[in-house]
């Protein structure tokens, strides 16, 4: 696919091609720079050849027009830079709301990737073509980084906590994929690749599997007795997660924080950190008894749990927040 | 009484320079202290405002009494530091020895406090590393406070110790009449350092016996 | 031309003899030798490394070494190269030498602590010696948490403990520094008298003794958390990672300027003797160190663009990257246009500066590169980093190191090297530099990542010419290694002033006494005027 000598990797994304725009302006900038700071020594240093050896030059005096120049020239050149590598920048933060999910796992040293509908794949990732795709990202022990050259896309996977990405490929075929943060012995090994289908070709791949990530999450949580105290079918001891994903919810301290990924995770794995308000610190913790794809099962079945009808936030809003305000202690 | 002169290192042109080169390098060498602890307090303020429930349960397990106990020691130190560089400076050198006597003695005493603080801590499980159980809520956070209290408190004990041995020399020294009014630096830039030890623990002390004792957990 | 003084005279070379003359001396200028001798040492180690790394990566598969001990060679390159070589290099030798001779003092403010600060960084050198030898450590130089504290498997405590006593070396040399200059300046050696050399010491030394000690506070939290098992940075203990990345990168970016501000500083020297001209734009050049030393305290997050730290602290760390930019742009075109309408001579140190020029305007520019917050997003953990900062440190200040080598050399030791021989190593520094590292920054713009032991086939060309530069280069820096050795005892004997230079150091014997100058000098001059020479000069 590559040619031997290759200068300019392929672009296969939408922000790749926005970028190399980008990285054209750089190179013709630093060329110009660097052949003019070049050519002025070398003719510099012919044109003043010493000629004789007690010749003393008479004494150039410095030029305050000069020094404003060549400083603020550059600067304002550089602005350029940073004004449009921070757009760029944004584009590469924020996933379209329409961006298909994907969770990777990350582990020494292999890449585990995910799809909602339960198709698991080692060190490989299929997409289809022209969807955009948000990566949701997890390490089970030390930072990685996952890496596709083609897409210009980069950001580390952390353990403990889920950090994203995204792309939006433009080109069908088959991209490398990295590991890009120094891991380990196998650190080299833990690379793989992205296939771009065609949309059709896609959904035929797809259909292979049978139960979705929210449909296994489901099983898990009656079988980790979850739903014991999670009711749904009336008020028990424990908050009640319907419509719960990517809510504020209100803590003992006062403090309000939003119920995303990290928050569900951390949740399980260490409830006593946040209390929702209102509520004893009552829940076993599950650290040891899930592993991070099991979370992630977990996490997409309680996603599913905000598409049924709404129940009230676990944050009353306004002057009624404080006559609404559970009074602690209570046995609900 | 000691021949000041005999104190002028040659690469000195005079006492005065000398005296301002020593007391700017002990300014400078205590800027790089700062910015030693500096970093400890920077990781205490960034998992403080993070995990402050956690913080605040963790801090009622120390004992504030000994903490306030320490804390009074070594302002008194510092007094009696004072007075040993003021005794310098008037040249009085039984003054001297003994304000610097005081002085290490009420440092003796800080560790003592400190380590029996600590033995107390490790008695109740709360020695990260040996033998910690929490079992209240956060107990990954309030572990983490401990981690940093003993870090911190251990890298400021290490500093007292070497103050310590730095006021022994000095008293040493001044005892033999190495000081006069005339030369007295040496005096001068220790005081300078154990100042500094001081409001380390002035800030370390509030930081970790004083926060959030109000707070209870659901 | 001053004509050469007779070589019987006391010189500090000769005052004393002896084993113990050396190891329990406070001679700013013997102390400087003793750092000499370990530095080299280490560099010579480190490159051995690097030469084991190039071979290995001539073929795609990871087929010379294991896996764990690649881990281990880029390591301890980086460790060795960094803290044993780079950081020390500059300031520890020259500075040592020079600091005082250039501002007419007699000796450093606190020559026992000097020597202090050498056993120190020996101490420390040597556990991290102790640490390589029964197995090494391969958590990349830079220590990533969980992974040092949690999972290496390798003398991660030791090799931190020995870095943590070197940085008190870095720590004092710098304190020392700072008092002297401040403190101990020749009468009329005013601030805008001094050499471009001493303000550059001197930014350098304010951000040594501001930026090691949170190295210092870093690693030993790294070490009390691996030994004790404690979190601090650790997730699974309750601790930050990232939180350690910030730490780090406080120091470790400074540290790039303690590494370059001396280089620069040199070449202001150069520049100026070998033009025989005034620096131009004296004062923007000397607020450039001093702008260069602040500013470089507020760029560390520019490493952590993907690490997951918020897109605006991003934003505000990119800013100030391309701030930074600016007096380092300043400081290359005052050296170019101090060529202009010059008398300039090729000696090979001024040889040394052409390449430093030229070099760093590429590694700089290719900075900014790496500022660019999309832009970066691609290209950082690649070989365009691994590209950018070794133009930076070996092209950069390298270069600039060997150049000022070449120019005090008779100072330090009263005698010439060989100009022949100088002057090709220069050349085949050169170019073997660029042939090593240009292909780098395709390579890593193409997506070859850093760190990487075994890799795909079609990266393969670039590591071939990578390689082929490196055993070209390793040749350019072998000559110099045998020639300043062999000069040191069959060198033609140096004139007090071979380049017809104006500093201080010029205006005593080559080699100088141990008091440095027979009376102490009083300063009516600008920096840099070359008429004094007229009224000294025999003809």
């Amino acid at each position: 696919m590559n040619p031997n000598f290759q200068l300019v990797p392929e672009a296969a994304s939408s922000t790749a091609s926005h970028l190399d725009h980008l990285t054209a302006y750089l190179l013709i900038v630093a060329t110009i720079f660097t052949v003019l700071i070049f050519a002025c020594i070398f003719y510099f240093a012919i044109k003043y050849r010493r000629r004789a050896d007690h010749e003393r030059p008479v004494e150039v005096e410095g030029a305050m027009t000069l020094e404003i120049l060549w400083t603020v020239v550059p600067f304002l050149l550089m602005m350029v830079m940073f004004g449009w590598g921070a757009s760029i920048f944004f584009e590469m933060s924020r996933p379209p709301d329409d961006a298909m999910n994907i969770y990777v796992v990350g582990k020494q040293w292999m890449w585990k990737t995910q799809h909602l509908e339960g198709r698991r794949e080692i060190n490989e990732l299929h997409v289809p073509l022209g969807r955009p795709v948000k990566l949701t990202m997890t390490s089970e022990d030390v930072i990685h980084s996952f890496y596709m050259p083609a897409f210009r896309v980069k950001f580390d996977v952390l353990p403990g906590r889920y950090t994203t990405a995204w792309f939006n490929p433009t080109k069908p075929g088959k991209y490398h994929l990295f590991c890009a943060e120094y891991c380990g012995t196998l650190h080299s090994g833990m690379i793989g690749w992205i296939y771009v289908m065609e949309p059709a070709e896609y959904e035929r791949w797809l259909a292979g599997e049978t139960e979705s990530l929210a449909a296994s999450g489901q099983q898990l949580f009656q079988f980790l007795a979850c739903a014991n105290c999670h009711r749904t079918d009336k008020p028990g001891r424990c908050p009640n997660l319907e419509g719960l994903f990517g809510k504020p919810v209100q803590l003992t301290t006062g403090e309000i924080v939003k119920a995303d990924e990290d928050y569900i995770r951390e949740s399980i794995l260490n409830p006593g950190a946040k209390i929702v308000a209102g509520y004893q610190n009552i829940m076993p913790s599950f650290q040891g008894l899930v592993t991070e794809e099991e979370l992630l099962k977990l996490i997409e079945y309680i996603k599913s749990l905000s598409k049924l009808p709404q129940q009230p936030a676990l944050v009353p809003s306004g002057q009624k927040a404080a006559a609404q305000r559970p009074a602690p202690n209570v046995n609900r | 009484m000691a021949n000041h002169s005999l104190a002028l290192r040659h690469q000195f042109d005079d006492v005065v320079q000398q005296k301002d080169a020593s007391t700017f390098g002990m300014w400078l060498f205590l800027t790089t202290e700062v910015l030693f602890f500096g970093g400890m307090f920077c990781c205490y303020t960034v998992y403080r405002s993070l995990y402050p429930a956690a913080f605040g349960v963790a801090s009622n397990h120390l004992s504030l009494l000994w903490g306030g106990v320490s804390t009074a020691v070594l302002i008194c130190s510092s007094f009696s530091m004072a007075c040993a560089v003021n005794s310098g400076a008037t040249g009085k050198k039984n003054a001297i020895v003994g304000y610097l006597a005081i002085t290490i003695l009420f440092a003796a005493a800080f560790l003592a406090i400190e380590m029996s603080e600590w033995h107390g801590l490790y008695q109740e499980g709360l020695m990260p590393g040996f033998n910690f159980t929490f079992h209240e809520g956060d107990a990954r956070h309030v572990q983490l406070f401990y981690s940093l209290y003993f870090s911190m408190t251990g890298l400021h004990a290490s500093h007292v110790t070497i103050g310590i041995g730095i006021l022994l020399t000095m008293l040493v020294r001044a005892a033999r009449g190495a000081f006069s009014a005339e030369y007295y630096t040496p005096i001068e830039i220790s005081g300078l350092y154990w100042h500094f030890v001081d409001l380390v623990w002035i800030y370390l002390f509030p930081l970790y016996y004083l926060i959030a004792r109000h707070v209870h957990q659901g | 031309m001053i004509t050469a003084t007779v070589q019987t005279r006391d010189n500090y070379l000769t005052h004393e003899y002896g084993v113990k003359s050396w190891l329990l001396t406070q001679d700013h200028k013997r102390i400087a030798l003793l750092y000499l001798a370990a530095i080299s040492f280490f560099f010579f180690l480190g490159g051995v490394f690097a030469t084991v790394i190039r071979v290995e990566l001539l073929t795609p598969p990871g087929d010379l070494v294991s896996s764990q001990t690649y881990n281990k060679l880029f390591t301890l390159h980086g460790v060795i190269m960094i803290f044993l070589f780079m950081i020390p290099s500059i300031p520890a030798t020259l500075g040592n030498f020079l600091v005082p001779m250039m501002i007419g003092a007699k000796d450093l403010a606190f020559p026992k602590i000097n020597l202090l600060s050498w056993y120190i960084f020996m101490a420390g050198g040597a556990l991290v010696m102790y640490a390589m030898l029964i197995g090494g450590v391969d958590t990349g130089w830079t220590f990533y948490t969980p992974f040092s504290t949690s999972y290496a498997n390798s003398y991660v405590i030791l090799t931190a403990v020995g870095i943590f006593i070197t940085g008190f070396s870095s720590i004092l040399t710098g304190l020392n520094f700072i008092v002297t200059i401040h403190r101990m300046r020749a009468p009329g050696l005013t601030w805008f008298r001094l050499p471009l050399f001493i303000w550059s010491m001197y930014a350098t030394s304010i951000i040594q003794v501001l930026g090691t000690p949170v190295i210092a506070v870093t690693l030993l939290l790294v070490a009390v958390e691996r030994g004790f098992h404690i979190g601090i940075f650790d997730p699974s203990l309750g601790g930050d990672p990232v939180l350690f990345q910030h730490l780090f990168w406080f120091y470790s970016h400074p540290a790039v300027y303690i590494m370059v501000l001396p280089g620069m500083g040199i070449v202001s020297e150069i520049v100026s003797v070998y033009s025989r001209k005034k620096v131009f734009g004296y004062r923007f050049v000397a607020f450039s160190s001093v702008a260069i030393a602040v500013l470089g305290f507020l760029v560390w997050g520019h490493h952590m663009f993907v690490s997951s730290q918020s897109v605006y602290a991003s934003l505000v760390f990119s800013f100030l990257s391309f701030m930074v930019a600016v007096p380092s742009a300043i400081k290359v075109f005052n050296w170019t246009a101090t060529l202009y309408k010059g008398s300039i001579s090729y000696d090979t140190p001024m040889l040394y500066a052409f390449g430093f020029i030229g070099l760093f305007t590429i590694g700089g520019l290719t900075g900014t590169f790496l500022a660019t917050l999309g832009f970066d997003v691609h290209v950082t953990d690649t070989y365009f980093v691994v590209a950018h900062f070794h133009y930076i440190m070996v092209g950069g200040t390298m270069m600039a190191y060997l150049g000022g080598l070449h120019y005090w050399w008779p100072k330090i030791t009263g005698r010439m090297y060989p100009e022949a021989w100088a002057k090709l190593s220069a050349l085949v520094v050169f170019l073997g530099f660029n042939l090593t590292f240009f292909p780098q920054f395709i390579m890593g713009y193409l997506g070859m990542p850093r760190r990487y032991h075994a890799y795909p086939p079609e990266f393969q060309i670039y590591h071939v010419l990578s390689t082929a530069g490196a055993s070209v280069l390793a040749v350019g820096y072998l000559i110099p290694a045998i020639y300043f050795v062999w000069a040191m005892r069959y060198g033609k004997p140096a004139p007090d002033n071979p380049w017809g230079a104006t500093g201080l150091e010029w205006q005593t014997t080559s080699p100088p006494p141990p008091e440095n100058f027979e009376i102490t000098p009083v300063v009516t001059h600008e920096a840099y005027d070359y008429s004094i020479l007229e009224e000294m000069t025999v003809g």
